[in-house]
Parts: C-alpha cells; structure tokens; sequence
C-alpha cells in the first residue's frame, strides 16, 4: 500500500511538472520567431470576437440582478443612492472578471480543448512535429497570446454592459435616482478597481488557455479520450478560476 | 536454424552491418526501447537501402509502429543508434531533429489531414510554412502533386467530403509535395476494401519510381505488401528475426514467418500480441 501510494505521489508530481513545463513552453515561444500573425488574429477572432455576443447578454442579466438586488438591499438602509457605486465595484472587481472567464472557459475554452484532443487522437499534431512545425509554438501560443489580449477586452466589455444593465433596471425600473447612478461611479470608482479587474482578467486569460489547451493536447487515443478532455479542462479551469480569484483579491485588495 | 542464424541477413544484398553505408538511407543498430516493464523493440538492427522499398511486418505488438515512430523521430530510443541519410540522430537536439525531419515525408494510418483545411491547403501547408516559395510556385507544385495522386480537381474538397481511399492520397500528396528523400508509410492500406488496397499499393510503387524516394512501410496487409516491396524486415518479439529481399525472406524456412504467414500465433505470438 505504501508502494502504492509513493507511485501515487511520484505520478502527481510528474504530472504537474509536465503541466508547468507546458506553460512555460507556451508562454516562451510566443516571443521565438517564427512569428505567425494570422494566427493570433484567428485566435483572437474565435476566443475574442465569437465569445463577444456571449458576454454582451451575460454581462447585461448579470447587470440588471445587480441593479435589482442592489436597489431591495439598500433601499432598506435609505441608500438607494450608492445603487451606481455597489454595481459598479462589485462588476469591475469581482463579477466582471470571474463570470467573463468562466463563460470564455465554457464557450472557447471547451472548443480548444476539443479541438486539440480531436487532433492528437487523429496524429494531427505528430503530422506537425513531422514536417519540423513545432505544435506548440503553432497551436498553444497563438492562443496563449490570444487570450491574453482578449480576456481584459471582454471583461471590460462585461463591466460597461453591465453597469448599463443595472441602470436600466435600477433606476428605469425600481426608480433608483437617475444623476446619482452615475455619479456615484464617478466618485467612488478609483483606477485601481479597473486595474484590479483587469490583473484578475490577464491571470484568467492565462490560466483557461493553459488549463483548456494542456487539457486537450495531451488528451487520450481513445473513444472517450476527447470528451474526457474537454470536460476535464473546464472544470479546472473553473475551479482554478476562482481559487486565482480569492488570491488575487487577497493580494490586490 | 538457431534465432541468431536467423537474424542474420538472409541471401544477398545489403544489409545489417556490412559496413556499406553509402547504400542506406536509413540505418538502426541494436535499438531498445521500453515502456514501463514491457520491452517493445529488443536489440533491433537493420538497414533501409536508398531508393527501395522495405517493408516492415510482423504480428501484433511485435514493434512494427514504435520502430517507425523511432525512424520518423517522435520517439526516442533508451539504447541504440540511427543513421537518417549518414546522421546519427538519436542525441541531436530540438534543432538538428527539424532539419533531418526536411528530409522525409509521413503518410500516418489515418491520413492525418487537418480538418478544417480543404485538400489544396493541406497539401500546400508544408510549403507555406516551410519554405520561401510564392504563392504561384505553390499553387503549380500542389498541383503538379495532386496530378501525380490522382486527385487533380479535388482541391477545394475537404477530408471529411473524400472517402478513405482518397484521403490517403491527399495524405501521401501532402508527404510528397517538399520533396524529400525519404517517405515513410503507417499502415497505408488500413481500412481500405481489397480494390483500393490495390490501387494504393500501385501508387505506392509509382511514386516511389517517379520520385527516386526511399520508401519505409509498415503493413499488416500481408502478403498483397510484397507485391510492392523490394525488401521485408520481419519483426519477432522486438527483434529483427527476417531481413532480405522479398524472395529471399519468401524461401527462408522459417516456422515463426510461416506461422505469421498463415495466420497462426503461436503461444509465443499469442503472449506479444496481447502485451502489444
């Protein structure tokens, strides 16, 4: 048993070895050339822009709770004045960031981990290392870098929905006071609460690339190989998400 | 005949450590590999002469596919050494694998086509990436490959909308199109009905005629293989137990290949096959 459990333990941390190495491979030959523009554009395009609709809806519900929930909670204590402020703060330095990553982590981050799963189970990535294309440099990278860039973009597309969101049902709705949504905001929103969002958004961009593409690379030759994969990779990626989230805060606070 | 009789080369010909290199393009001596507690290629030495075809046959988990993937260096050997064209290659690095990679093309079990590419972009991809050609020297080199596999007029189809048989040659123009001196073939024929096994074979053959290419084969699709062949390496536990041309291997009186021949595993074959 003991023998077994050391096998364990040695397996483990081969394992999470081969899961930083990857990482740092990724994040290395983003900066070695052969440079591939079209590829981070294309990445860019399918993490970014096809998850931009997603976010847009996502961000506005999640806006419009807020400004519901938030108004019935502070009408309560006569301060249905800091509806704008509470939205605001809670969207940039909390909600934005993690809900943005999770649904980018489900929508892309599902695809990608399929995407290279069903290509090493087809030796489409051996097909590449072959013909002298190194495939992380061809398939990892350009998506590390893609959601570098996208992350930040689409959790600030989140955050300005969603304030807009909370607006129409706190103050369109529920009869919040209309100047002092906004002023609010103004007032009590510092540039590192943006910054604060945005940290926590690059970290999230990186983790769910790392996590998905890992995932779907080193996926099984089999039958379930793939679909293991997929999921496996989003619900880590969820789950680091939010533990990233909780030291991140602890950190940035 | 003792296993270590066996092993020698058999007939005539170039073969395992005679020294004449010039001959080769391939050379492997006493490779091991093993995985875990199973030792899958167990001192295996052999010689792939330039501009023949060898293929590479035996039973189930005999190592037929871990030697090619030693050959087409995606795996490395725990012992052992290999010659790709005079270059020993088992200790380069990251940078001196590629550039001996430049030298062959792959044609994988299933083709190995990217999705979501159409056939002309698949076939193009190694140029585009690889080299410095223009567009309209890539455009005449993917067709003048497509021409030559049959398949001229499919370039805007995708894998998913060709049947087995022309994937394969999709694939195979893919592996051809740089050029190079060496291909080597997973299991060309694998999936395929007996009709296109044939046709496949025949293009095998011509390709490897037209092209002047060292051709390196690994097949269950015994014996329709040494139709194409010119030399058969018979792999047995690991080792190089038959190497020679097709005749001489064909003539060897040997009962493991007369078994493997015919179908019949001995409890021997049975073990290697449920450890493969």
């Amino acid at each position: 048993m003991i023998e077994r459990l050391g096998a364990l333990v040695i397996d483990g941390v081969v394992r999470l070895g081969a899961f930083v190495i990857f990482l740092l491979n990724s994040a290395f030959y983003v900066f070695v050339p052969p440079f591939k523009p079209r590829l981070w554009v294309r990445q860019i395009r399918i993490i970014g822009a096809d998850s931009l609709f997603l976010i847009i809806l996502i961000g506005g519900f999640t806006g419009m709770v807020l400004g519901l929930q938030g108004y019935n909670t502070l009408r309560r204590f006569g301060s249905d004045g800091a509806l704008g402020t509470v939205v605001a703060l809670v969207l940039v330095r909390e909600l934005g960031p993690v809900l943005a990553a999770l649904m980018i982590a489900a929508r892309a981050g599902s695809a990608m981990a399929a995407e290279l799963g069903s290509m090493q189970s087809t030796e489409q990535i051996d097909a590449l290392t072959v013909m002298a294309i190194n495939p992380v440099q061809y398939l990892v990278s350009p998506r590390m870098l893609a959601g570098v860039i996208s992350f930040p973009l689409l959790t600030s597309v989140f955050d300005v929905v969603g304030i807009y969101g909370g607006y129409m049902v706190g103050v369109g709705l529920m009869g919040a006071p209309s100047g002092a949504y906004f002023n609010g905001i103004a007032a009590n929103m510092s540039g590192h609460d943006i910054m604060t969002g945005l940290y926590k958004a690059l970290v999230f961009g990186v983790v769910v690339m790392w996590v998905c593409c890992y995932k779907g690379y080193h996926a099984e030759r089999m039958a379930t190989g793939v679909s293991r994969a997929t999921t496996e990779a989003v619900v880590l990626s969820s789950v680091l998400i939010l533990a990233f989230d909780y030291f991140l805060t602890s950190i940035l606070l | 005949m003792s296993e270590t009789e066996i092993n020698r080369r058999v007939g005539t010909g170039p073969a395992a450590g005679d020294g004449n290199a010039g001959a080769n393009a391939i050379e492997v001596r006493d490779l091991h590999k093993r995985f875990g507690r199973q030792q899958v290629l167990d001192g295996v030495t052999l010689d792939f002469p330039a501009g023949k075809i060898t293929t590479i046959v035996g039973p189930s988990g005999s190592g037929k596919t871990v030697l090619l993937k030693h050959l087409n260096l995606l795996m490395r050997p725990d012992s052992g050494t290999i010659a790709i064209d005079r270059i020993e290659v088992t200790r380069l690095g990251a940078g001196g694998l590629d550039a001996v990679r430049e030298k062959f093309g792959m044609l994988f079990q299933a083709g190995a086509l990217f999705d979501s590419m159409s056939i002309f972009d698949n076939v193009a991809f190694p140029l585009v990436e690889k080299t410095r050609l223009s567009t309209r020297e890539i455009e005449e080199r993917v067709h003048e490959t497509l021409k030559a596999v049959g398949l001229e007029g499919m370039e805007a189809k995708f894998p998913s909308q060709m049947s087995g048989g022309m994937q394969k040659r999709a694939a195979l123009a893919r592996a051809l199109v740089r050029r190079p001196k060496i291909l080597m073939l997973d299991e060309p024929t694998t999936g395929l009905d007996p009709s296109r096994t044939g046709a496949i074979h025949e293009l095998i053959r011509r390709t490897q005629e037209n092209f002047h290419l060292t051709a390196v084969m690994v097949s269950h699709d015994v014996p329709a293989v040494f139709q194409v062949s010119d030399r058969v390496a018979f792999l047995h536990n690991g080792r190089t137990h038959l190497n020679g041309t097709v005749a001489e291997v064909m003539a060897a009186d040997d009962d493991v290949f007369k078994r493997f021949l015919a179908g019949k595993a001995s409890g021997e074959e049975n073990e290697t096959a449920l450890a493969g």
